[in-house]
């Protein structure tokens, strides 16, 4: 189904992915991770690998990870609201949570990046052509280290969503884009957090390339009151399990190899 | 012992660049310094086009087989050794570091650059080895390679040229690179 624009309609894309959906509950398949050939998200046609990932023992490099410290990240990375002249248009927030192993440990001192749009759902690039108002008082780029209890904290403004080319009239649902390291090489994690209640998450072809309906779930933040202060920000809860391959407690007291 | 779901992942998107790239990502050690190695190459799609919306990061040990512990990787001083580079690609799909040659974690063990591969298109990021080309012995005793078809392994081996180490990160194809999941929990 072509739309005037030439491009196929969001009840072409929906009906794709429900028929993979189906399929998957057909043959009793469960994946928690994104699905690399996943074609409603079409520029994933040319750019996924036909062939199986290869299981292989990681190595000593792969079971370490980069080291961060205080010298590599200023506290004020991790507030996107201020480093301007003014402030930025759009409803203040706080996002926290914590970054976990699949034990439930926390992952102390690691890199937590993100990115985003801006509240009218523009992006600080050069490649968005949305014609939506860049704000002179937000770049939407923040970075901070979790502290001993792996939390991470940021204060950001809340996302737009915005309108990409999949296909005819198709929008992202509000998202903040994060870059994890864990503790291992093999815990490295590039994700998007979503917000609750966004009726766009049912339409949007990425979210949906995680195939399982409790899998998606855990990208979506929970609005929590608790971190709401009064009259400044509204505050949203989003915990991360870094999954991957671990040193065990001996290896990770063994010192320097 | 409890285990957690983990969080899944997404697709890095097209909008990266002023986010994640920094001063120096690129440079582990300043090009043209003792010891400096250009490792290189071009990131392809399905049809052989370079994708000018990669990002590229590599992570390994020192010359002498050490893992690097020290922070500075975002601010680098010119003198740390952090053994963690990031690249986008440019508009052809290319992408490049100045690094130094890996040494072997472990004596006899084929020495490689981790490499971690993210791009607009691909909805999670992807695992894959460069492997230095000189030890003909421990890559002939290295237990991926081996465990590859014959005609895959030499996608997971970096070619050296006079002045550098060359390795194409093919997303798809009859030469797609070999990508990776790692055993374990």
């Amino acid at each position: 189904m072509m739309s005037p624009t030439g491009l196929d309609s969001q009840d072409a894309i929906s009906d794709e992915i429900a028929a993979i959906e189906a399929a998957d509950q057909h043959a009793g398949t469960v994946e928690h991770q994104p699905r690399l050939d996943y074609p409603p998200y079409r520029s994933s046609v040319l750019r996924h690998p036909t062939k199986d990932l290869q299981l292989v023992d990681p190595e000593t490099i792969e079971l370490w990870a980069p080291c961060y410290g205080h010298g590599d990240v200023d506290p004020v990375e991790a507030d996107l609201t201020v480093g301007t002249t003014g402030d930025p248009i759009g409803e203040r927030i706080v996002v926290t949570g914590r970054v976990l192993d699949g034990e439930g440990r926390p992952v102390r001192g690691q890199l937590v990046e993100i990115w985003q749009a801006n509240a009218a759902g523009r992006y600080v690039h050069q490649g968005d052509q949305h014609p939506a108002p860049l704000d002179p008082h937000f770049v939407g780029a923040g970075r901070c280290l979790t502290d001993e209890s792996g939390v991470y904290r940021f204060q950001t403004i809340k996302p737009g969503p915005y309108p990409w080319r999949n296909h005819h009239n198709a929008w992202r649902p509000a998202h903040i884009h994060f870059s994890l390291f864990g503790t291992a090489f093999t815990q490295r994690l590039v994700t998007q957090m979503y917000f609750p209640g966004d009726p766009l998450l049912p339409l949007d072809p990425i979210h949906r390339s995680i195939t399982d309906a409790k899998a998606r779930e855990r990208l979506i933040a929970g609005y929590d009151h608790s971190l709401t202060t009064h009259e400044w920000a509204t505050g949203y809860r989003w915990d991360i399990v870094l999954a991957g391959n671990l040193r065990t407690p001996t290896e990770a007291a063994g010192g320097d190899r | 012992m409890t285990h957690l779901p983990a969080t899944p992942g997404q697709t890095v998107g097209p909008f990266f660049h002023y986010a994640l790239s920094f001063p120096g990502d690129r440079d582990l050690v300043p090009p043209g310094s003792a010891g400096a190695t250009r490792l290189h190459g071009t990131v392809v799609d399905g049809q052989g086009t370079g994708v000018p919306d990669a990002l590229v990061e590599i992570w390994q040990a020192r010359p002498d087989g050490t893992v690097p512990r020290e922070p500075g990787s975002l601010r680098r001083d010119g003198w740390t050794f952090t053994g963690f580079g990031r690249s986008g690609t440019d508009r052809d799909g290319r992408y490049g570091f100045s690094t130094l040659l890996p040494g072997p974690t472990e004596p006899g063990r084929a020495a490689f650059f981790a490499m971690t591969v993210f791009a607009r298109g691909l909805p999670d990021r992807l695992f894959t080895r460069a492997y230095l080309p000189d030890d003909d012995a421990a890559l002939a005793a290295d237990p991926l390679l081996a465990a590859l078809p014959e005609d895959r392994r030499h996608t997971l081996v970096a070619a050296r040229t006079p002045a550098a180490l060359s390795f194409d990160i093919r997303l798809q194809g009859p030469e797609e690179t070999v990508f990776l999941r790692y055993a374990g929990p």
